[in-house]
C-alpha cells in the first residue's frame, strides 16, 4: 500500500486530464442522436435514423462481417506462428535469442507507414501472378495484418512462458516426453491464458487496423475502418457517430468483464 | 548426443515459419522499398538530393518535428497527473484513474479522432455552445489546422505515456518520500526534489515512445489536419497515391526509418526494455 498519496492539487490536474481523455468519447453520443444528415448537434428533437442506417445500409454489414473474417483468420494465423516461435525459444532457448526476437517485433516498432508501404509493395508484386491474392485483396490484407499483429502475440506469450516454472518441464523431460508432448500436454495448457490473450488481442488489432490497410485496399477490400475512414474524409457522416458509440459501448463492456474475471483470478 | 541433435532441429523446426513468414513478407518487401528510392524515377541518388532540397519535402519535416516536440512534452506531462493518481491514490481514485485511461486506450484511433471532429469542427460542440451562450459569433478555427493534430495526437499518446511512467512510479521506494517529510520537506518540495527526480527513467522512456510514435503517425494528423497540416506519414501516403513519386515516398520512408532507429539505439542507452512496459 503507497503510505504517499497524491494531494489536491495533483487530483484537480488529474480531473482535467480525466476529463480531456473522456471528451471525445463523450461528444459522439449527441452527435450520433442528431436529426440531421450531416454532422451537427442535435437541437431540439432526437432521432435514431443513424442507427438504423448503420442496420440498413449493406455497406455497413458487409464491411463489418469483412472484417470478422479478415480478423480471425489473421489472428488465428499469427497466434499459431508466435506461439510455435515462442515455444522454439523457451524450449530450446537458442543461440541468438536477443537477435531473433528482436527482428520478430520490428513491425511494432518501425513507424506504421513505413510498414504501410512496405505491405504495399509486398502485395503489389503478388498481384502480379495472382488475382485472388495480393493488393486489395482479402487475403492480402489477412497476410499484412498479420505481419503487422504477430509481434504483440509473440510478446504476450514470452511473457507468459516467462512467468511458468521450467522445473515442470524438465520433470516431463526427465520421464521422457517427446518434444510434442512437452509443448501440447505440458507447456500449453499453462499457459492457456497467454494464448488465449493473444488471439483476442490480435483480432482486436487487426479488427481497428487502418493505417496499413489504407495502403493495400481500394475498392474491393473495405473493411470497417477503411469504410469509416471514407465516411470521415468526404463528407462526415452522421452514422459514424453511432458506430461510434455502439463501439465505444462495447470497449466499455468487455472491459467491465475483463476486469472482474481478473479480479476473480486474483481472488482464486 | 541424440539429444542436443534434437534439440537444435526442434527449436529450428518451432522458429522457422514465423521467421520465415517475415523474412519473405516484411524483410524482403523493405529492401524493394529501399530499392525505390534509388531508382524510380531514374536510377541514382535523386530522391535522397530532393528531400535536401525540395521546400515542401522541408517544410514537412520541420512541421512534424514541431508537432512531435509539443505532443511529447504536453502529453508526458499529462499522462504523469493522471499516473500518479492512478499509482498513488486512494482504491477509488486508481479504478476511476484506470477507466479513464484504458477506455480511450482501446478504442480506435478513428473513433476518437471523430470524437475531435465532433467536439471542434464548425458545427462541433464547443463551437455550437459557444455561440449560444453569445460568447462567440463566428465559429473558431479548432480543427483543420495544427492545433487539432496536436490535441488529437496528444489525446491518442497520453495512455502510452501512461505505462513506462506507471512502471517507474510503482517501482519507487516510499520510505524516501516518508523520509523526506520526516525531514521536514513541503509535500510540494517532496514532489519535486524526491518524487519527480526519482521517476526520470519513465520520464525518459515516456518521451521517446511518444516522440518516436508522433514521427510516424497518419490517422490522426491525416484526419484533423485536414489536409493543410500535413505531416512525414500523411506526405509519404501522397507521393506513393496522389502524385504518384514512389521513389520520394521510399526515400521519406528509408530516412525515418533511420531516424527513428537512431532515437531507439539512443533510448536504449538509458532506458532497458523492461522498464517501458
Amino acid at each position: 500500500m503507497p503510505t504517499y498519496r497524491p494531494g489536491p492539487a495533483s487530483l484537480v490536474i488529474a480531473a482535467f486530464v480525466a476529463l480531456f481523455l473522456l471528451l471525445p468519447l463523450l461528444a459522439v453520443i449527441p452527435v450520433s442522436l442528431t436529426p440531421s444528415r450531416m454532422l451537427a448537434m442535435p437541437s431540439g428533437e432526437l432521432s435514431l435514423r443513424h442507427y438504423r442506417s448503420l442496420v440498413e445500409d449493406p455497406r455497413w454489414l458487409q464491411s463489418i462481417l469483412l472484417s470478422i473474417r479478415i480478423g480471425i483468420v489473421s489472428s488465428a494465423f499469427s497466434t499459431v506462428l508466435a506461439l510455435c516461435f515462442s515455444l522454439g525459444v523457451w524450449m530450446f532457448q537458442p543461440r541468438f535469442t536477443a537477435a531473433l526476437v528482436g527482428f520478430v517485433l520490428l513491425p511494432m516498432v518501425v513507424p506504421p507507414v513505413v510498414s504501410a508501404i512496405t505491405l504495399y509493395f509486398l502485395l503489389t508484386s503478388i498481384s502480379g501472378f495472382s488475382s485472388f491474392f495480393g493488393y486489395d485483396t482479402w487475403l492480402g490484407v489477412a497476410m499484412a495484418h498479420s505481419v503487422m499483429t504477430v509481434p504483440f502475440a509473440t510478446v504476450l506469450m514470452l511473457v507468459s512462458l516467462s512467468q511458468l516454472d521450467r522445473r515442470i518441464d524438465l520433470a516431463a523431460r526427465g520421464l521422457g516426453a517427446s518434444v510434442w508432448e512437452r509443448a501440447t500436454r505440458i507447456i500449453m495448457p499453462n499457459i492457456k491464458f497467454g494464448i488465449i490473450t493473444a488471439a483476442l488481442l490480435s483480432f482486436v488489432l487487426s479488427w481497428e487496423e487502418i493505417g496499413v490497410t489504407l495502403f493495400i485496399t481500394s475498392v474491393n477490400a473495405i473493411t470497417l475502418p477503411r469504410l469509416m475512414w471514407m465516411g470521415l474524409r468526404d463528407n462526415i457522416d452522421p452514422a459514424i457517430a453511432a458506430l461510434s458509440v455502439i463501439l465505444i459501448i462495447i470497449t466499455v463492456l468487455v472491459l467491465a468483464v475483463r476486469s472482474v474475471v481478473v479480479r476473480q483470478r486474483g481472488a482464486q | 548426443m541424440r539429444s542436443y541433435l534434437s534439440d537444435r532441429m526442434g527449436a529450428a523446426l518451432l522458429m522457422a515459419p514465423l521467421l520465415l513468414f517475415l523474412v519473405l513478407a516484411y524483410a524482403w518487401p523493405f529492401f524493394g522499398v529501399v530499392k525505390w528510392s534509388f531508382t524510380l524515377p531514374t536510377p541514382g541518388l535523386g530522391q535522397y538530393e530532393a528531400l535536401l532540397t525540395d521546400d515542401l519535402v522541408q517544410s514537412v519535416f520541420i512541421r512534424t518535428l514541431r508537432i512531435a516536440a509539443v505532443v511529447t512534452v504536453v502529453s508526458v506531462a499529462a499522462a504523469y497527473a493522471i499516473t500518479v493518481v492512478w499509482v498513488r491514490g486512494t482504491r477509488a481514485q486508481r479504478l476511476i484513474a484506470e477507466f479513464c485511461i484504458l477506455v480511450p486506450f482501446w478504442i480506435s484511433v478513428l473513433t476518437r479522432a471523430f470524437g475531435w471532429v465532433a467536439l471542434l469542427s464548425n458545427r462541433g460542440l464547443i463551437n455550437s455552445w459557444l455561440q449560444a451562450i453569445g460568447f462567440i459569433s463566428e465559429p473558431l478555427a479548432l480543427v483543420r489546422n495544427e492545433f487539432g493534430v496536436i490535441v488529437g495526437m496528444t489525446h491518442f499518446l497520453i495512455p502510452f505515456a501512461v505505462f513506462p511512467l506507471a512502471s517507474a512510479m510503482r517501482s519507487l521506494d516510499d520510505r524516501v518520500l516518508l523520509a523526506a517529510r520526516g525531514l521536514g520537506s513541503s509535500r510540494m518540495r517532496t514532489f519535486w526534489t524526491v518524487f519527480v527526480p526519482m521517476t526520470r527513467s519513465g520520464i525518459i522512456g515516456a518521451a521517446m515512445i511518444v516522440f518516436v510514435f508522433s514521427l510516424g503517425f497518419f490517422v490522426t494528423p491525416a484526419i484533423l489536419g485536414g489536409g493543410r497540416s500535413v505531416m512525414i506519414a500523411e506526405l509519404i501516403y501522397l507521393r506513393i497515391f496522389q502524385s504518384p513519386d514512389w521513389g520520394l515516398g521510399a526515400a521519406i520512408s528509408v530516412v525515418l526509418v533511420l531516424f527513428v532507429g537512431a532515437l531507439m539505439a539512443l533510448l536504449f542507452r538509458y532506458v532497458r526494455p523492461k522498464q517501458l512496459i
